[in-house]
């Protein structure tokens, strides 16, 4: 049996007595009803779709985001950034910024230790290079920091950030990933700090911010064995998450000095870490606790603010809040880094794989932030789809000064599945099979292996794992049957089924995909369950909630093990003080590893329930069950939870029942899916309609159905919208020109085709009740289903996104030159 | 300048900038389901109804709409009270991060009480000024329909 937890004592932000929510004042007392709502009888929670646990806070606006937090004496953080995309700061002085009244603190490299680290929140140590610092006397791109002051009022800060001057020697930029590693190119990161802390290759002096090389078999040898080869290059564009709240954190300091940093992240703990590292205070001095959080995507896996509004706090001796602007939030925050990706295939006239390249540039832009790994997932989320004996993957990672890569839901796979899905598809058209069945023909199946699973990790080999769970078959039939593939496919690429006019084509394309659940023997997440007098959990987790609902999913999974209502788990996500460590809210984990963590930790509590019962009622527990809130003997005998509670509480050898649990997974169980578009391209004009869209998702078991299709249609929606209309235009001097809602185009509820989504059901035998991830993977199929619909009602190959009508346009002149 | 600004039926007399931003007032008042998106009228996150009508927070000068009737998610209902609109949000999954749903909330509220029974069209009209990143739509849509009395299903 564990120790019991007696330290425990969770404290939700609005009871914390230093931080101040907002409360409505015209809104009655919000928890006085739910005090009086009857529970409802118990059922089964796994497998339903259970209304979130926050939603009717969320709906009636009274649970808080870290913007609805305020403290007494609070300042406006606000950062000075550079107009420049490469140069070294010669002269920058503060002091008329300093002397303006209402300005308690202003910030430049001058002021804070020059501490290398990384933005990236991730596993220690970290795969991302030491390369960033607080503030530097160099600045890297249109946006970099330069200065940042922390005042009483947004205009005075604004006022202050006008009084600072800086002098710069402007460096000749690059702007261009292919240019980074040119002889003479200019060194963006000449620094000597600049290093990696684990053994992974990295050369600052040539731009080269990473690199990851794998071989299997022979490539030379597959490819002469080839009857046919398809070689083709494509480019994933940059984007941004465009999560509907920007960053924001506000620093304070609790009644003993702490710091306390209430912030929208989806990695607590790393941030502590990475904050307690970058300004060099330790780390027991730091609380994060996070919110409500509104949305993520991967930009709050990233440590960028936290250690900047900490130093202005600590430099004021007073709260200071940050927020970003839209802007901000857009250029000057993470981005999905963009990617040259070349697929080369070989493959005999039966369709037999005999080899598979993919040679990646990745862009990390001015910093390194998830450089490696990012480009790692490009082989490790795409090339074990499709079992090949001859490999070579070759990924390399630069600098240049434009907007900073990081995590982006996808992370890589996005990028890859892109250019590998397309070439699939060309190979296929070449060989002159639908290429619907020539996926069926390739891809990898439950008990198969891949060597690119022990070969390919995140900045090391990693782990050896066979197919646990694929039921990607039946995502391929029925997407096929939801979107017409078979009568569709052949007729359109023929041109006989068009009924209106010649300038309008249809054309439906496909791809299959797969990703992970959870880094594997890298992630760990943890769970802490306590029991009070009713028969009710505190269910207190590390897992970061971002507006996923994990923790709902998280509460129905500990109700099913031990017998109770979802209602009567009171779940706590996330703060570094109370809660257990969880790696957070990424690489598709929390259902699958923090989910893992419930059950263990559940099931820890299920024995001491059962022994205490045992004890009360003087029964042997074998053949024992929990059920209702109940544990019901071998005999029929029921003693109810709220009994066994008050006992162990109050009555004889009395203790707390309560549990800590951790877990980390050996293997990454992927998820597989099947996504079909269906078009309609004017090829005058090169505007194509997208007209339908169906993904077929094998998740494994849905926890929570409901929760499991938000997250594919909220997927696929992004996905579209990086297709046809999100877009990075820099100027020439590297200045990000659509960096607003009006030019940078998100999708609306206008730009929706009619949109199918498909649960297919598998059971994955490692995952919590059968569980895999459906967070990410469903972003990637948007871009290569949509290309491959294009070039089946045009001939013409997209190979660069967005699919814009100059684009597809030129792609249809060049295709019929 | 002071003005009298009635929100959610309640009037607060109050002595504000005549720069302030309405969106900047209704979160100092407390009504924080008034959310901070992009400031410039491009994302719907800071969407009141003024007399019934949407508007955006971020976009309007407190000091322009004096005296007149406020409405924030936070006067449609509360726990164990919830609005048939809210009710319908949680129903149909409307909701993940909820940080757009008070601002979607408002505007179905407004289109609602002006056409009871919208066609597709109409609704997605009405709601292509509100963001949302989460929940591709899909079962925000539905759930306008249920809360018009179609029960989440498409035309």
């Amino acid at each position: 049996m564990k120790a019991p937890l007696t330290t425990l004592n969770p404290l939700p932000p609005s009871l914390h007595p230093s931080i101040s929510p907002c409360s409505a004042p015209a809104a009655p007392d919000p928890i006085a009803p739910s005090l009086h709502r009857s529970i409802p009888p118990y059922a089964p929670a796994v497998g339903s779709s259970v209304q979130k646990l926050d939603g009717a806070g969320l709906v009636t606006g009274t649970r808080k985001f870290v913007d609805d937090f305020t403290a007494p004496g609070m300042l406006v953080g606000k950062i000075l950034t550079s107009p420049h995309a490469h140069a070294r700061i010669t002269r920058i002085d503060t002091r008329k910024a300093r002397a303006l009244p209402g300005v308690h603190a202003v910030l430049c490299y001058k002021d804070l230790p020059r501490v290398a680290h990384t933005t990236a929140g991730q596993g220690f140590p970290e795969p991302s290079p030491y390369d960033t610092f607080v503030f530097d006397h160099k600045v890297r791109y249109v946006g970099d920091r330069v200065a940042a002051v922390a005042a009483e009022s947004e205009g005075i800060a604004d006022a202050a950030l006008a009084l600072i001057h800086v002098e710069y020697e402007i460096l000749p930029a690059i702007l261009d990933a292919k240019q980074a590693r040119l002889p003479g190119a200019p060194v963006i990161h000449d620094e000597p700090e600049a290093r990696v802390v684990i053994p992974i290759e990295y050369d600052p002096k040539t731009n080269l911010a990473g690199r990851v090389r794998i071989d299997v078999g022979d490539l030379a040898r597959g490819l002469a064995d080839a009857d046919l080869v398809v070689t083709r290059e494509f480019k994933a564009h940059y984007a941004q998450h465009c999560p509907l709240e920007p960053h924001v954190t506000l620093a304070l300091f609790d009644e003993d000095g702490r710091l306390v940093l209430v912030t929208s992240t989806q990695v607590p703990f790393h941030a502590r870490r990475i904050v307690a590292q970058a300004l060099q205070i330790p780390l027991k001095n730091i609380r994060v606790i996070k919110p409500r959080i509104g949305g993520g995507f991967g930009s709050k896996q990233e440590v960028f603010l936290e250690q900047l509004c900490a130093a202005l706090a600590l430099a004021a001796k007073r709260p200071v809040k940050i927020r970003y602007s839209r802007e901000d939030d857009i250029a000057r925050s993470r981005t999905r880094h963009e990617m040259y990706v070349t697929i080369t295939l070989g493959a005999k006239r039966d369709g037999t794989l005999t080899a598979m390249g993919m040679n990646v540039l990745s862009n990390t832009g001015a910093y390194g932030a998830h450089a490696l790994t990012v480009a790692s997932n490009c082989g490790s989320k795409v090339l074990p789809l499709y079992p090949c004996a001859n490999v070579v993957f070759d990924a390399t990672v630069v600098y240049t000064n434009l907007p900073v890569g990081g995590a982006y839901r996808g992370y890589g796979a996005t990028q890859s599945a892109f250019a590998m899905e397309c070439a699939l598809d060309e190979l296929a058209h070449k060989l002159g099979v639908d290429p619907l069945a020539y996926r069926q023909q390739l891809h990898i199946r439950s008990g198969q292996t891949s060597p690119i699973f022990a070969k390919l990790g995140e900045g090391k080999a990693g782990v050896q794992q066979s197919i646990g769970s694929c039921n990607l078959e039946e995502c391929i039939t029925r997407g096929a049957a939801a979107i017409g593939w078979h009568e569709k496919y052949k007729a359109y690429i023929s041109h006989k089924s068009h009924s209106g006019p010649p300038h309008l084509r249809r054309g439906v394309g496909m791809c299959t995909l797969m990703q992970g659940s959870s880094i594997p023997e890298i992630d760990m997440g943890a769970a802490s369950l306590k029991m009070n007098e009713d028969g009710s959990f505190n269910l207190l987790v590390g897992a970061t909630d971002l507006g996923t609902g994990s923790d709902t999913i998280l509460a129905q999974i500990a109700a099913d093990v031990l017998g109770v209502d979802t209602t009567d788990m009171l779940v706590y996500s996330s703060d570094t003080d109370m809660t257990p460590f969880d790696v957070g809210a990424y690489a598709s984990s929390t259902t699958y590893l923090s989910g893992n963590a419930v059950i263990k930790t559940a099931e820890t509590i299920k024995a001491q329930l059962l022994r205490v019962a045992a004890e009360l009622a003087g029964k042997d527990s074998a053949g024992a069950a929990l059920r209702d809130k109940h544990v019901v003997f071998a005999d029929g005998t029921r003693v109810p939870f709220a009994e066994i509670a008050c006992y162990a509480l109050y009555q004889k050898n009395q203790f707390q029942i309560a549990a800590t649990e951790s877990y980390i997974s050996h293997v990454s169980p992927p998820p597989f899916s099947a996504h079909f578009a269906e078009v309609a391209v004017d090829t005058e004009t090169g505007e194509v309609n997208l007209l339908k869209y169906v993904a077929a998702v094998d998740c494994g078991a849905e926890i929570n159905p409901q929760l499991a299709r938000g997250q594919t249609e909220g997927a696929v929606v992004n996905g579209i919208g990086y297709a046809l209309c999100e877009e990075f235009i820099f100027d020439r001097a590297g200045r990000l020109i659509t960096d607003s809602f009006m030019n940078y185009k998100i999708p609306s509820t206008r730009d929706l085709p009619e949109l199918v989504t498909i649960h297919v059901a598998s059971h994955e035998p490692t995952g919590p009740f059968g569980a895999k991830s459906v967070s990410e993977i469903s972003i990637n199929g948007a871009l290569p289903a949509i290309a491959n619909a294009i070039f089946n009602a045009t001939g013409a190959r997209l190979t660069d996104g967005p699919f814009t009508p100059e684009r597809v346009l030129n792609a249809i002149r060049a295709a019929h030159q | 300048m002071n003005i009298n600004l009635i929100v959610n039926g309640t009037t607060h007399a109050l002595d504000i900038a005549p720069g302030a931003r309405l969106l900047d007032t209704l979160r100092q008042l407390g009504y924080t389901s008034v959310k901070f998106g992009c400031g410039e009228g491009t994302c719907g996150s800071c969407t009141v109804l003024l007399d019934g009508a949407v508007r955006l927070a971020c976009i309007t000068f407190t000091a322009q709409v004096a005296g007149r009737q406020i409405t924030t998610a936070e006067g449609l209902g509360t726990h164990g009270h919830l609005h048939p609109l809210q009710q319908a949000f949680l129903d149909e999954g409307a909701v993940q991060c909820g940080y757009c749903t008070p601002g979607m909330l408002l505007a179905t509220k407004a289109l609602l009480d002006c056409n009871p029974a919208p066609s597709d069209a109409d609704i997605t009209r009405a709601l292509d000024g509100n963001r949302c990143r989460c929940t591709g739509y899909v079962a925000i849509l539905n759930a306008v329909r249920r809360a018009a009395g179609r029960h989440g299903e498409a035309e």
